[in-house]
């Protein structure tokens, strides 16, 4: 389990720490049942990013605007979770005043989307 | 009166047996000057007890000087074919230009692990005290060396003709992808000695060698590709003396001592997973990337991991052993896990180093065919969306960056075992900071030992904290472009798709099938 180099005193490097991305923090965006996105997405944002811009402009230039569903998704009734537990943002807060910190992982459900061609895709 | 001194060489031939005895066994020696635990200092780490070294049995029982005319031999047979290969332009005989991406990945992502494997070897042929295990390790930290000489000079043959071949050490190093095998391996060789030898000559060459092998090699000789088939049958014959070391070696460490075995148990549960997640690449080149299919991920993996596997670990229960934790999640993720291997890529293929292309009509029948359960609900419409926006000229690239998992390194691309829509994640707090998860595997491996993933060289991370910029460059400002060009991955040339690129032009005009009018073309 233990090598050598692991038993020093050394503390751990901890490459991805709020304090290398300059000021920014990592805030990544998934959208369920939408998998021809391959992946969530991960965005280089401000703490200080309300999360109106993050709908209006971030989003509109990201992977998610090339999906087939994208302009028919109705934003007052998107379900928004962090992680697992549902989540209710606020247009007009930053990103730091309702608690989405570096690393956070939201996700958008649109219920009456349901991917190309019903798929989930 | 017989004055002969008996110690001496007779110039009498020695046995085999005599030859084994002196030449391996009696290599080894107690130190003197310094105790034996601190000669042989990384030995008591792990908690692994070895009471008795010379219970190791060698099965092969091969000595340096018949190794080295054995393995002369070998390479004397491989180049003479790559010679005959390179005179008969032996690359227009392959099936498709197609095929050749295989073999970027092949290049770009084993041929620099295997040269891992030989400093891993090394560095395992000092660590090992019995002379039986430190010189099976140190035969086979030379044959690791041979096998990436060979594939370099094989692919060299393929690397005058097709592009993407150039620069697989700086791509290994840096390329988003190859960082999930390169840190396979480099997870590996941080590890104490008998994690490493387990998880790379058992979990890796034992449990795991024949789902790599089987489709690059099948794959090479379906295919036409005579250069590969070559190589692949030169260190074959190597694979067989590694694949009994890994066995050899877990049983040595079994028998040794009962509290051995929960040890092993973890080590196992790990490589299964971390072996099982790097080969996701090989499944998206069984199912998507062979012109000429040799079988399905989900055939491969039945044969060889379910089969093979299921009857190993039968021979194991002795010991204590039980198969490796959620392997049979990786049972019921056969039926999705090219598919979605093979989007990230369709995603993503500005950023890769080899072409990707549609599947058929024909294709497209025989994964339905290979994939009743799946393939026509989940996967197809993405396809045929994919083909259309094509038609259209809206050929869909992802411009984002992914979320990758901390252990592995895989984005986020697999989904819930109970829902095949749903990205399967996993997080976790460590230390004031949160990790995220492709699996509950990796989640697990990770809180093993979080201080050694913490440190993990994620690409989209490292792009977005600004280190992807080629040194001595100057920054286009396009992170896309800057990445592209520290990947060492030439634009417009290397990557996109098949259709269109340099090396699907050159297959046309040497195969006689450019049906472009000259003065066009021109």
């Amino acid at each position: 389990m233990h090598t050598h180099a692991q038993q020093t005193s050394v503390p751990p490097l901890v490459r991805d720490r709020v304090d290398n991305f300059h000021g920014q923090q990592l805030l990544y965006v998934g959208w369920d049942h939408h998998t021809m996105i391959c992946a969530p997405i991960a965005l280089l944002v401000s703490p200080e990013l309300r999360f109106g811009e993050v709908i209006d402009d971030l989003l509109p230039a990201s992977a998610f605007a090339l999906h087939p569903e994208w302009p028919q998704i109705d934003w007052a009734r998107v379900e928004w979770l962090l992680a697992d537990r549902p989540f209710t943002p606020e247009r007009s807060a930053t990103l730091a005043a309702q608690g989405l910190g570096h690393k956070a992982y939201l996700r958008l459900r649109t219920p009456a989307l349901r991917g190309i061609a019903g798929s989930g895709a | 009166m017989n004055t002969q001194d008996t110690r001496r060489p007779t110039g009498k031939k020695l046995s085999l047996k005599e030859k084994y005895a002196l030449m391996t066994r009696g290599l080894g020696w107690d130190t003197s000057y310094e105790p034996m635990d601190k000669a042989f200092d990384q030995l008591g780490l792990e908690g692994i007890k070895i009471h008795d070294w010379d219970k190791w049995e060698d099965p092969f029982r091969l000595t340096m000087d018949a190794y080295w005319k054995y393995q002369a031999e070998k390479e004397r047979k491989l180049y003479a074919v790559l010679d005959a290969f390179q005179q008969n332009n032996g690359h227009l005989n392959i099936s498709d230009a197609r095929y050749v991406n295989t073999l970027k990945l092949f290049f770009t992502g084993i041929t620099p692990a295997e040269y891992n494997a030989h400093r891993l070897f090394a560095m395992l042929g000092r660590q090992f005290p019995g002379p039986g295990a430190a010189i099976a390790c140190q035969m086979q930290a030379v044959d690791e060396l041979r096998h990436v000489q060979t594939q370099i000079h094989s692919i060299s043959q393929y690397n005058k003709y097709f592009n993407g071949l150039h620069d697989h050490t700086v791509m290994n190093d840096r390329l988003w992808y190859l960082s999930v095998p390169k840190s396979f391996f480099e997870d590996a060789i941080s590890s104490g000695p008998f994690e490493q030898i387990i998880a790379i000559s058992f979990a890796l060459e034992y449990l795991l060698t024949n789902l790599v092998f089987m489709p690059f090699m099948s794959g090479a000789a379906y295919n036409g590709d005579m250069a590969t088939v070559t190589f692949g049958f030169s260190s074959q014959s190597d694979e067989a003396r590694h694949m009994t070391l890994g066995l050899e070696c877990i049983k040595f460490v079994l028998e040794q001592d009962p509290g051995n075995a929960a040890i092993i148990q973890r080590y196992l549960d790990k490589w299964f997973w971390r072996g099982y997640k790097v080969l996701g690449l090989v499944s998206m080149m069984l199912d998507y990337m062979l012109p000429k299919k040799v079988m399905s991920w989900k055939e491969a993996w039945e044969i060889y991991f379910v089969q093979n596997g299921g009857s190993l670990f039968n021979d194991l229960s002795r010991y204590g052993l039980r198969m490796p934790k959620y392997w049979e999640q990786s049972v019921a993720e056969a039926e999705h896990l090219s598919h979605q291997t093979w989007n990230a890529f369709y995603n993503f293929s500005g950023a890769a180093a080899f072409h990707v292309w549609l599947p058929s009509d024909e294709d497209m029948a025989w994964l339905a065919e290979k994939y009743p359960n799946t393939f026509d609900q989940h996967y197809r419409p993405r396809i045929e969306h994919y083909r259309k926006l094509q038609a259209e000229g809206k050929r869909y690239y992802n411009p984002s960056l992914p979320m990758l998992c901390q252990t592995c390194q895989t984005p986020l691309i697999f989904t819930e075992m109970d829902d095949p829509t749903r990205t399967s994640h996993r997080q976790l707090e460590h230390d004031g900071d949160t990790y995220h998860f492709c699996s509950d595997g990796c989640r697990d491996i990770f809180a093993g030992q979080p201080d050694k993933y913490v440190s993990a060289w994620l690409p989209a991370h490292q792009i977005l904290q600004g280190n992807c910029v080629e040194p001595g460059a100057e920054a286009a400002g396009d992170p896309g472009a800057d990445a592209l060009r520290y990947f060492h991955v030439v634009a417009g040339q290397d990557n996109l798709d098949y259709e269109g690129s340099p090396d699907e032009a050159n297959w046309l005009r040497w195969k006689g099938l450019d049906k472009t009018p000259p003065a066009a073309a021109a």
